[in-house]
């Protein structure tokens, strides 16, 4: 049972990772018909992943609605828009075109998920608007910067910074609006994002060889 | 004197069309084309002095040597050279000495054949000024399946180096105990679950929209083991929304064995782990929703995010709620400083689990990441050096051969 428990799994991981870490290096068809394989599996094993996740689904938002907890009237709806979504999907058959244009089950997908995505998506404009008020506030020499520089990306990517610049030191001056911007963002703000990336890429290295080695368990659910 | 002159002109005129006379190309050789699973050809020949604009190249193919040959290609015969392949010096010669032409599938009957694995093809080359043309012989190649991609010899030889530096560190680290610096968003992690604590609330800890696959969500996963344990000490409420069912699965063993091992199983519960959906803005507005209505004290969001970290954090900030993010997604970065208290930048979230569990063996990673990073530096500095003075002194092929080793293939 240990051995089940806390060897097999580290085998598993140890050897897949080393496998397909050589696996990355070789381009033979075996090599690629491998990783096509394995990526089946995956998907595979997704799929019936799915059972343990409707299973989580319907449990939770049954206790909310037998023990009446705050909001439980949103888990009757979840039941509710799950039921009709899977009876108006097996009568469409799971399409949602067929010859005669949108079918029920993409009527849904159309006129009511992709609106629904579409205002949660939109709603980020207002959060950015707060956001930045609160970043904004230059109290600190690096929120003044900070400031500083936004004002100045806000200007160039828009008409009217460029026509206010123009006017001010008129269209044959050597320096644009858009110049300064592009500066900032193509060499102080890559530089930036490049830093961290390059960081990024070693802590994904370091902590891939320390799962392939078993060094780190804690995802297993272990003490170290 | 002028009509010698004259004679010279012409003579010098007629020699240059004798030297431009189409010949067979020289030098023609088809091959199975290198680091490839085995699906393309190559065909190579030296450039010919009549290489002009005015001069065209058509390649056909055929699988048999009698035919029926189908065109492939037609091209300028001073275009297509060996330099035009953006390949590394140690892998392919770069060089206008000598044409190539690429060949994965060819038209018969209107329909595209691509090339098989392992069968034989036959090509030939034809030269025309559009009067006269030119034949060459029959080559003939297979396409086979490569054992090695040589393009990538450079990332071997650094993944074996910097295997070799962790591996060393983590080594040492058992001998030497390593300065750690503070990392301020993990020193908050006990204030946030006092807090939590103290007012009666749950924290909420989410790990992210990507599978287990990637390497944030498995940080995330041993962070949440970390916070758990501290979760179970202080008898507070932990709840982990998901978006990935096998995510889930992981979690909901972590968290268990969290429970345990800070000798309160009792207090573990089931539903503390729960899926929620895979559609992005569906998970979204519903983790939103729990928060309004739950309250939570303290906010984690830990992993890879997209276009939800700030629909997330914003309306965390607006509970007031103590939030700590951490995510390697540097496009999201911004959004998560100005709404968390505490933000584990990058490479701050791998560095969680041994600066959260103390552990000498893997602090040892961190300070192989380290010398990855004075590497990585010095490469910079060298390959701009390097750059810049390939372009002031024109030698920028022998350069080009050094900054290849920098570079992905």
């Amino acid at each position: 049972m240990l051995f089940l428990k806390r060897y097999l799994p580290l085998v598993i991981c140890g050897f897949t990772g080393v496998v397909f870490g050589i696996q990355y290096y070789v381009p033979h068809k075996a090599s690629e018909d491998l990783l096509t394989f394995i990526n089946d599996w995956m998907i595979i094993i997704f799929g019936f992943s799915m059972i343990l996740a409707l299973a989580s689904l319907f449990h939770v938002h049954y206790q909310k609605i037998r023990r009446r907890q705050s909001g439980w009237g949103f888990s009757l709806i979840v039941f509710i828009a799950i039921i009709v979504t899977v009876i108006i999907g097996i009568i469409s058959q799971g399409e949602t075109v067929d010859e005669k244009g949108l079918t029920s089950f993409g009527w849904i997908y159309t006129n009511m998920l992709v609106p629904l995505s579409g205002t949660m998506f939109s709603i980020l404009a207002f959060f950015i608007a707060s956001a930045a008020f609160r970043a904004f506030r230059a109290r600190t020499l690096d929120a003044f910067l900070l400031l500083f520089a936004a004002i100045i990306i806000m200007f160039g990517r828009v008409p009217a910074g460029e026509y206010l610049w123009s006017k001010i030191w008129g269209a044959e001056f050597p320096l644009q609006m858009g110049d300064i911007t592009e500066w900032i963002m193509g060499v102080l703000n890559m530089a930036a994002r490049r830093g961290i990336l390059l960081g990024v890429a070693l802590g994904a290295i370091a902590t891939s060889l320390k799962i392939i080695f078993g060094i780190e368990r804690a995802y297993l659910g272990e003490k170290e | 004197m002028r009509s010698i002159f004259h004679l010279l002109i012409f003579l010098l005129i007629e020699g240059q069309a004798f030297s431009q006379e189409l010949t067979p190309p020289k030098e023609l050789k088809a091959f199975d084309a290198p680091y490839d699973s085995g699906n393309v050809l190559y065909l190579t020949w030296k450039g010919m002095p009549y290489d002009s604009e005015k001069v065209d190249y058509i390649v056909y193919i055929s699988e048999s040597e009698e035919g029926p040959f189908f065109e492939i290609g037609r091209f300028k015969s001073n275009t297509h050279f060996k330099a035009d392949k953006n390949w590394p010096a140690w892998a392919w010669k770069r060089t206008t000495e000598y044409h190539y032409f690429e060949i994965s599938s060819f038209i018969k009957e209107g329909k595209e054949i691509p090339l098989e694995n392992g069968k034989t093809y036959f090509l030939k080359l034809l030269v025309t000024d559009g009067i006269k043309q030119v034949k060459s012989n029959v080559v003939s190649a297979f396409p086979k399946g490569n054992l090695f991609n040589l393009l990538k010899l450079n990332n071997l030889i650094y993944m074996i180096i910097f295997s070799v530096i962790i591996l060393w560190f983590i080594a040492r680290a058992k001998k030497r105990e390593l300065f750690l610096r503070k990392i301020p968003a993990l020193e908050a992690i006990e204030e946030a679950i006092g807090r939590s604590t103290e007012m009666g609330r749950p924290i909420y800890f989410l790990t992210g929209r990507l599978g287990m696959s990637s390497v944030s969500t498995i940080a995330s996963t041993i962070i949440l083991g970390e916070v758990a344990k501290k979760v179970a000490t202080y008898g507070t409420e932990i709840k982990v929304p998901h978006t990935d069912p096998i995510v889930m699965s992981v979690c909901q063993e972590i968290t268990k064995q969290a429970y345990i091992s800070a000798g309160r199983p009792d207090a573990y519960r089931e539903d503390s782990n729960f899926f929620i959906t895979e559609d992005q803005f569906s998970y979204t507005a519903a983790v939103d929703g729990l928060m309004v209505r739950e309250k939570p004290a303290a906010c984690f969001y830990m992993g890879y995010y997209y276009a939800e970290s700030l629909l997330l954090s914003e309306v965390g900030a607006s509970i007031g709620a103590i939030q700590i993010a951490g995510t390697d997604a540097e496009h999201q970065l911004p959004f998560f400083v100005t709404t968390c208290d505490y933000t584990l930048i990058g490479e701050e979230l791998y560095a969680a689990s041994a600066y959260l569990s103390k552990n000498p063996v893997l602090m040892g990673t961190l300070r192989g990441q380290d010398v990855g990073k004075g590497f990585l530096m010095g490469a910079v500095f060298i390959g701009t050096g390097l750059a810049t003075l390939g372009t002031i002194t024109g030698a920028m092929q022998i350069v080009s051969f050094v900054l290849d080793w920098f570079k992905g293939f």
